[in-house]
């Protein structure tokens, strides 16, 4: 059965994308996913009488295509699981299973996503743990509430002396109910401002997702100008982010000069997203339709000079830092993903590229201004934290490349146009490369216009287990900084 | 070596030298002065603008505890809201974050956390706080742990977070607090001896924010405990959180 081509934020009728019969959907994805498509979303959707419906959106990162199917089942029955064939589905059929209650049959390990964690609510089924036996185990809890000003999320270690055999992430403590309340609240504004707040640590990517979708649906185009300003937006989200993980990675293996002077340029990199929107996380900026703020001429100095000053920091910065022995000792092999254990499990993002996966929505599936300019996806092989560190440092450098030249040409004319009203009956994937990876936003609308279901993807999902593995046989003392390497997201997890 | 000294060198001094006399750039969305005289006729739309409903049309005010500071009520306020670039916006009550029509920056800064002699007593020279995010989206998060960096540097005034409430005076709670984080948030604070503080940072502690409605949540913690400065913002910058306290210790 052909599954519908489409390509990202391209918007179709949900009457032309197939509905097939569970098996042959469940067959076809296989069969895909075997001959080298990747999963992107895979979720449910419950529809007004006793069937929900699964979708499933696969990318073909090559040819820059995206390929949508559906399959129909009654609400309360079962399925055969995905997931024995491909393992990177684990998580989407547990999250399926939690939205919707059909049961992916045969799922090895069936573990709640969001609810029924931590025997907080004495309605839902607990969940054991893994243990592992042996009079030598001991097990390492941490969390909820972790040591530093961080999100919180419960890690479980079984270990044998310093060594952990096996690390259990528990997550689901920041649930929110984001999804439902995107669809409860359809205020075009509200849903733009829950959208900034799916991880504040990535507003304009989970940002640009939404307007994306939105602007498809209503059949608008942004301003060109307005799209150069997005880019650049985007960029600066990402400059700040590595330079902070840059810190904190020095910070973790005790080199403080590498923590100071990356926290410091980190603080530049985010105060320039302060002077363009007057949020340090450029909050407030992106509308659908455009840019709530314009870059002046002024301004445009500011940036350029600061992009100047911060290319020249971090290419010292990094000199120092990955020459010294005593950071490449803790650094190199430890926390090592291989590439097949990688595409196992679907990794995305630096981290997939640390690990020899040269995949990249801006450069394969570009969006707004990114069409008109190459994007590189710089990979790694030796999937270290190593190579999660060193991806950071040449993506900052590529990204205040792209902030430069979008800055120099930035065009003239208006940075925002109405939206008209949202199209009934549609279906749009929305893909971009928040600085962790891809974010997915499919968004089904309903004959009257309104959202019926608001999907969310952050890359978070795909790669907390890829955290879980990465600390299989280290010791217990580079959990930090393996977790800081992949530095994941607990709400954008949580929803 | 050489490069190791010349990045040295560059770096230089970071630490902002008087936090006190700290300016945030003009376009920072501040304390909001409000002017009823010229929201005649468009009050309704006021109060539709704000994605949290922070504003009520008649009389008109604003509440910072429900604000995103987002400015999209400015746009179409006709001058009647304005965000001014000041940041001082803690407050040691809760009604204290309405902002009525005429009210300045100065009278609020004057009166918002107000005398505390107490506090001062207790931990004027050193408030060591346990930070817990219940569902926070880390907005507020990395601000509070900007606010102990080389910039910023609220070590310099003896307020530091800890690892362990237990080596805790106080909390600072982010986040709407989310049906699965209420637990830990009470074991936390229960782990803390008395006396303590209790200070809710960002718009989703204080209000729920924009998950208010959301039936995920609990927020049963703040019908039980009190808090004792509240900081708003979405989120809160970080001289915001550092002035706010500085404040409530009498040291400011």
């Amino acid at each position: 059965m052909k599954w519908l081509k489409i390509i990202n934020v391209q918007p179709v009728a949900l009457a032309d994308i197939p509905l097939i019969d569970i098996h042959d959907f469940r067959a076809g994805m296989i069969h895909r996913m075997h001959s080298g498509l990747r999963l992107v979303q895979f979720f449910a959707h419950p529809q007004e009488d006793t069937t929900v419906t699964l979708f499933a959106v696969l990318a073909d990162d090559g040819q820059a295509s995206l390929y949508v199917a559906g399959a129909k089942v009654a609400r309360g029955a079962d399925y055969p699981a995905v997931t024995p064939n491909v393992p990177a589905a684990h998580v989407f059929e547990r999250e399926i299973y939690e939205q919707s209650g059909l049961l992916p049959q045969g799922h090895p390990w069936l573990k709640p996503v969001r609810k029924g964690i931590a025997g907080i609510d004495p309605s839902e089924m607990p969940y054991e743990f893994f243990r592992m036996n042996g009079d030598e185990v001991h097990e390492v809890g941490v969390g909820p509430i972790h040591a530093g000003v961080i999100e919180p999320g419960h890690f479980r270690f079984s270990c044998t002396g310093e060594t952990v055999h096996h690390l259990e992430i528990e997550l689901g403590f920041q649930h929110r109910g984001l999804e439902a309340l995107m669809i409860r609240n359809q205020h075009p504004l509200y849903q733009m401002k829950l959208a900034e707040t799916i991880a504040g640590d990535t507003v304009i990517g989970h940002g640009t997702a939404f307007v994306n979708a939105m602007e498809a649906l209503g059949g608008v185009r942004c301003p060109r100008r307005a799209e150069q300003i997005r880019v650049i937006a985007l960029e600066l989200e990402r400059v700040g982010v590595h330079l902070g993980d840059l810190s904190a990675l020095s910070g973790d293996v005790a080199y403080l000069t590498g923590q100071s002077v990356f926290g410091a340029m980190r603080t530049q990199a985010i105060n320039t997203s302060m002077v363009i929107s007057g949020s340090r996380f450029g909050r407030g900026l992106l509308t659908p339709g455009g840019v709530r703020f314009d870059i002046s001429g002024a301004m445009k100095r500011d940036i350029l000079s600061t992009v100047d000053e911060l290319q020249d920091k971090t290419e010292l910065a990094a000199e120092v830092l990955f020459t010294s022995s005593s950071v490449l000792s803790r650094f190199e092999r430890t926390g090592i993903i291989s590439e097949a254990t990688a595409r196992n499990i679907g990794l995305v993002g630096p981290a997939g590229r640390a690990s020899g996966i040269p995949i990249d929505v801006r450069a394969d599936f570009p969006f707004g201004a990114y069409a008109s300019f190459p994007v590189h996806a710089f990979s790694l092989k030796s999937g270290d934290v190593f190579a999660r560190a060193y991806l950071r440092y040449v993506e900052i450098i590529q990204s205040l490349r792209i902030i430069r030249e979008q800055v120099e040409t930035l065009g003239d004319g208006p940075v925002s146009v109405n939206t008209g009203p949202i199209k009934g009956g549609q279906f749009v994937v929305s893909l971009c490369e928040g600085w962790r990876g891809e974010i997915a936003h499919t968004v089904i609308t309903g004959r009257d216009g309104r959202c019926a279901r608001y999907k969310i993807k952050d890359p978070s999902f795909n790669n907390w287990f890829g955290l879980a593995l990465a600390v299989r046989m280290e010791g217990i003392s580079d959990f930090p900084l393996c977790n800081k390497s992949f530095n994941l997201s607990y709400c954008g997890f949580d929803l | 070596m050489i490069d190791l000294l010349s990045l040295r060198k560059k770096h230089g001094r970071q630490a902002i030298p008087d936090i006190m006399k700290a300016q945030l750039p003009d376009n920072f969305r501040g304390f909001p002065l409000l002017n009823e005289a010229l929201s005649a006729g468009g009050r309704s739309a006021l109060a539709g603008a704000c994605p949290t409903g922070a504003i009520q049309a008649s009389p008109l005010h604003l509440d910072m505890g429900k604000c995103i500071f987002c400015g999209e009520c400015e746009h179409v306020s006709n001058g009647a809201i304005r965000f001014t670039g000041n940041h001082l916006l803690g407050s040691a009550s809760r009604e204290g974050l309405v902002v009525t029509s005429g009210k300045t920056p100065d009278v609020y800064e004057r009166t918002a956390i107000g005398n505390r002699r107490e506090i001062h007593r207790l931990f004027g020279r050193s408030l060591k706080l346990r930070q817990v995010s219940a569902a926070g989206c880390n907005g507020c998060e990395m601000e509070l742990a900007a606010a102990g960096n080389v910039n910023f540097d609220m070590g310099r005034f003896g307020i530091d977070f800890v690892a362990s409430p237990r080596h805790a005076d106080g909390i600072v709670i982010t986040g709407p607090v989310s049906r699965n984080m209420a637990p830990a948030l009470r074991d936390a604070i229960e782990s803390i001896g008395e006396p303590r503080v209790i200070i809710a940072v960002g718009a989703c502690a204080i209000s729920g924010g924009l998950f208010a409605d959301s039936p995920e949540l609990d927020r049963s913690f703040f019908d039980v405990f009190t808090v004792d400065l509240y900081i708003p913002g979405c989120p809160p910058h970080p001289l915001t959180f550092i002035r706010g306290v500085l404040s409530f210790l009498e040291r400011a």
